[in-house]
């Protein structure tokens, strides 16, 4: 069954958390669960991203133990996946206090945080 | 009822893609020539036991310094859009209880020791500066919830910012003349494998990106715990 390995369920599952953010973000009508559903599909992208880096049967790209300095080529996996979502994790803090601080502005100028009150961008 | 059933479409569409994109894709048999390159040539080139680090550090390097500079900018903006007039003696103090405080003040220090460990190591274990610097900023969510009272100066915070900004570019700079380019680690001597100082300017550089990280974290708290408290 090659659905049943590790790389495949973590792809299922970011593919799954994906569609529930785009879910909460289209559907919700609250400006704070917006923004949750932005931050769940981030982690969706992370979980995705590294688990195509993964490789069967590899560990992580560090040299030390059992990864020796000879074949590491041969044991680690993929390290630019890692280090991608390692940057994505940091603008992703970033975006979701911008976020926030957007919601909480906006809550004081009309003290209100449904999205229907807000009609000035729509036609 | 017609916007739901659009919505339901528009998903079970994405899902659809999504089955094909799953059932189509075969794990990886090896590395591809990249991450290849990055695994064999990167350890005497760079000398860093985590390859990640390595990536992140020196060879994309310039990515790092974009990334910094996004988490500056967040905390520029915050910091502009909740410019609060410095009177803050209508805020009134919270009373913090004494087990909390007691328990902070052990900690505190403890807490700030394993960030600034995770970011010294950041190139023998799996930390590094963004790691260190989060734990850095936790411990300052727990200085605010335990002394409500005490203002923490923001000018401190900018400055450690601004000097660990400032010598992050200079070492990059220095790259230019002493070694291969732009944020080349080799400016240092690389040092023997697997020791602490080791990867030549490896754990310098993020260790300044650990306390600029940290800083700006941190003053992201600050604006925010402020805007708190003048609104009650």
């Amino acid at each position: 069954m090659k659905y049943f390995s590790v790389e495949y369920i973590s792809i299922f599952a970011g593919f799954i958390l994906l569609l529930i953010g785009l879910w909460g973000i289209i559907s919700q009508k609250n400006i704070l669960k917006i923004i949750i559903s932005f931050s769940i599909i981030d982690t969706s992208i992370h979980l995705i991203l590294v688990s195509v880096g993964y490789i069967k049967n590899r560990t992580a790209p560090i040299i030390d133990g059992p990864v020796t300095r000879a074949d590491a080529a041969q044991q680690v996996t993929d390290p630019v996946p890692q280090a991608l979502v390692l940057t994505a994790i940091v603008i992703g803090v970033g975006i979701t206090a911008l976020m926030l601080s957007y919601a909480l502005k906006l809550y004081e100028k009309n003290k209100s945080l449904e999205i229907d009150k807000y009609k000035s961008l729509k036609w | 009822m017609i916007r739901n059933s659009i919505l339901l479409l528009i998903i079970a569409g994405l899902a659809f893609i999504f089955y094909h994109e799953l059932s189509a894709y075969h794990g990886n048999d090896g590395l591809n020539e990249t991450a290849n390159y990055y695994a064999t040539k990167g350890l005497s080139e760079v000398g860093a036991a985590n390859l990640v680090t390595s990536v992140v550090v020196t060879y994309r390097g310039l990515d790092t310094l974009g990334e910094v500079t996004i988490l500056f900018l967040t905390a520029a903006i915050l910091a502009l859009m909740f410019k609060t007039s410095h009177s803050q003696k209508e805020t009134q103090k919270r009373i913090t209880s004494e087990l909390l405080i007691t328990a902070s003040n052990v900690l505190l220090p403890v807490i700030f020791l394993v960030g600034i460990y995770i970011f010294i190591n950041g190139h023998l274990t799996p930390g590094g500066g963004f790691q260190g610097g989060a734990v850095l900023a936790s411990a300052m969510v727990l200085m605010l919830l335990s002394i409500s009272g005490r203002k923490i100066k923001h000018a401190v915070l900018d400055f450690i910012e601004a000097i660990s900004g400032i010598a992050f570019v200079l070492l990059g700079i220095l790259g230019i003349f002493l070694a291969g380019g732009f944020l080349d680690n080799s400016i240092f001597s690389l040092g023997t494998f697997g020791e602490l100082f080791s990867a030549g300017a490896i754990p310098v550089i993020y260790s300044f990106i650990g306390l600029k990280v940290g800083a700006e974290l941190s003053n992201i708290i600050l604006v925010l715990n402020q805007t708190q408290n003048v609104e009650k």
